[in-house]
């Protein structure tokens, strides 16, 4: 199948990566002390004494606030590459990022004022 | 790499459709200083952005051309449709206003998201790139996911947005996966390059035909489901019963114009010579769509039969409609009919257009505050306390059923010519059986209105707005029923729109 000829690497790094996943945690089983407890195997959160399930109340804040940092964490992350090739690219480049911030200042604008940024 | 300059983008053709998308934009904050109570202002400057659309629209109309570097396409195909959704989107503002009113969920966002959908729709119609279509298609799905919810406190209401995001984002997944297939197996994601592609997979040079079969029913899958045909139907009649009527109302129009447009745009552009085999006379989605026209016909038919509540009716008829529709991309697959059948499917959307959103118009002008007052028993002695309501009602579901004298009988007669020009028989049958059937539900509904007495006042709430909207898709369709010519005649701007899209 000369097609696929170009995704062998991709299935390689694949391979490799189920291949080196199961080979270190069987190493680390084989070798290491094992000795559970409860903590030990306990979900992983942040450090903390878990308390409680997962499944409960959040205020709906965190979820705007959420959703927010993500709108302006893409952008930042749309404007890195574009920063490191800007001088390839000229002004047209420029216009561009303008209307993309624009577009995202009207959101900005938006949540401002209808109060999303307010904690209270 | 060589950028363009700002006049190699061709920015004057995509004005209409950017026109409305940047007007959506600069509403939404206008929208923030307007108060509360008055929010209908948000809606004129809507209205106001849509005519403006169209104007512009039919300005670009005749002057084909392409823009943004052969990423988006102005031709006639795109200007009819854009004609046909702009109505649309007209029209739904219309009866919004005051249904946004009385029942409580007056928002200025409600219009700003009819904007952008609408934007959507008609980069969709425009769209000449697989990685175009996929935006367009998100710019018209996720407005459409809000607005089914914006009832919101109600559980309905927001039962209609989750189901509809969630299967709604797993059809566009299925999209991009067969564009991203298809980009696979051509190299190019340019609809007029992929061309050229297929016809060089097919000679046996790589072994990309099965990515490319696969990619196209893919894609196939995903936009069936924005046009709700039958195995990607199931969503339908919950979000149409949950979603608030005039929203409901706009995207069993809208988001089947786009869905359409683009799955005849990518089959006829890009894949016209995708057969099964290298010398097969038609083209290898053929049976595909065969299959599913005839499916969707007989179930959203036959389903639509056991429905109590009118929207849950209309939105069973708009997936056997959507049937109708894609019994003319069927017929397109065979290469000297696809002219005519892409001329009967853009007919046929326009008819339907009309009809259909006069009926929901009625639908809604009966509804109560509450939501409530949607079922088939509440039609009852409507011909006695509105006779003119109930006989426009009348006409719009002779129409859907496809009575001569209405648009709904020439959109119809358009798609059976071209699936018998085409050859498929039985598909011509399945319709035309299916057709019968669907007189039964719609009779019924007539039968509620003129033979049984009801208790109550029904039309309790058809404001001057909706009047409007009714009598403006009530002349549409009788227009078009009786000078079909408008539209079927050979040097008019149908034939021009598919001119500029069959080679």
């Amino acid at each position: 199948m000369p097609t696929f000829d170009e995704f062998a690497p991709i299935g390689a790094l694949l391979i490799l990566s189920v291949v080196m996943v199961a080979l270190i945690t069987i190493i680390s089983r084989l070798f290491g002390p094992y000795r559970p407890s409860l903590r030990k195997t306990a979900p992983y959160e942040s450090g903390m004494k878990p308390i409680g399930p997962a499944v409960r109340r959040f205020p709906v804040r965190f979820y705007l606030i959420a959703v927010l940092f993500i709108l302006f964490d893409i952008e930042v992350v749309f404007m890195l590459p574009w920063a490191v090739v800007f001088r390839q690219l000229g002004l047209f480049a420029l216009i561009e990022m303008v209307i993309f911030i624009a577009i995202l200042l009207v959101g900005y604008f938006y949540a401002w004022r209808k109060g999303a940024l307010e904690w209270e | 790499m060589q950028l363009p300059s700002l006049s190699e983008l061709n920015l004057g053709l995509t004005v209409p459709a950017l026109s409305l998308a940047l007007w959506a934009c600069i509403l939404l904050v206008i929208d923030l200083f307007i108060p509360r109570d008055r929010k209908s202002v948000t809606a004129w400057l809507a209205a106001g952005g849509v005519v403006f659309a169209f104007i512009a629209n039919l300005l670009v109309y005749r002057d084909p051309g392409v823009a943004f570097m052969g990423l988006f396409v102005a031709d006639e195909f795109a200007g009819f449709l854009n004609i046909v959704v702009l109505l649309t989107a007209f029209i739904a503002i219309l009866m919004s206003v005051d249904y946004l009113k009385r029942t409580g969920i007056e928002r200025g966002e409600y219009y700003v998201l009819l904007l952008m959908t609408t934007s959507g729709i008609m980069f969709m119609n425009s769209a000449n790139d697989l990685a175009v279509v996929f935006i367009a298609l998100e710019l018209l799905s996720i407005p459409l996911y809000v607005l089914a919810a914006f009832r919101a406190p109600e559980e309905r209401s927001e039962e209609a947005g989750l189901k509809y995001f969630i299967l709604g984002a797993f059809a566009s997944a299925f999209f991009v996966f067969g564009a991203a297939l298809i980009y696979g197996a051509t190299g190019s994601s340019s609809l007029p390059v992929i061309v050229d592609a297929v016809g060089r997979a097919l000679a046996g040079e790589g072994s990309s035909l099965l990515l490319l079969l696969m990619g196209s029913g893919l894609i196939l899958a995903g936009l069936g489901f924005k046009v709700a045909v039958v195995p990607f139907h199931m969503w339908t009649p919950d979000v149409y019963e949950g979603a608030p009527t005039p929203v409901t109302a706009f995207m069993s129009v809208g988001a089947k114009v786009g869905g359409f447009a683009a799955l005849l745009r990518i089959l006829l552009v890009a894949l016209p010579a995708l057969t099964v085999a290298e010398g097969d006379a038609v083209a290898g989605w053929q049976t595909a769509t065969w299959v599913v026209a005839a499916l969707t016909l007989i179930l959203g038919n036959i389903v639509a039969i056991s429905q109590t509540n009118i929207k849950r009716l209309l939105a069973y008829s708009s997936i056997a409609h959507a049937g109708y529709v894609l019994m003319a991309v069927a017929a397109a697959g065979t290469p000297g009919v696809s002219d005519q059948a892409t001329r009967a499917a853009l007919i046929y959307l326009m008819a339907y257009m009309f009809t259909n959103l006069g009926a929901f118009a009625v639908a809604m002008a009966i509804e109560k505050d509450d939501g409530s007052g949607t079922s088939l028993d509440d039609f009852k002695g409507l011909g006695r306390s509105r006779p003119l309501l109930a006989a426009i009602m009348a006409v719009f579901m002779l129409s859907l059923t496809g009575i001569p004298l209405t648009a709904g009988f020439v959109g119809k007669w358009v798609v059976f010519q071209a699936t018998i020009e085409a050859g498929l028989y039985t598909l011509a049958v399945i319709g035309v059986l299916t057709s019968v059937i669907s007189a039964f539900y719609y009779v019924r509904v007539i039968v509620n209105m003129f033979l049984e007495d009801g208790e109550g006042d029904p039309a309790a709430a058809a404001t001057p707005y909706v009047q409007w909207a009714i009598y403006l898709t009530f002349a549409g369709t009788l227009v078009l029923g009786i000078i079909p010519s408008l539209v079927t005649n050979l040097s008019g701007p149908v034939a021009l729109a598919v001119a500029s899209l069959v080679p």
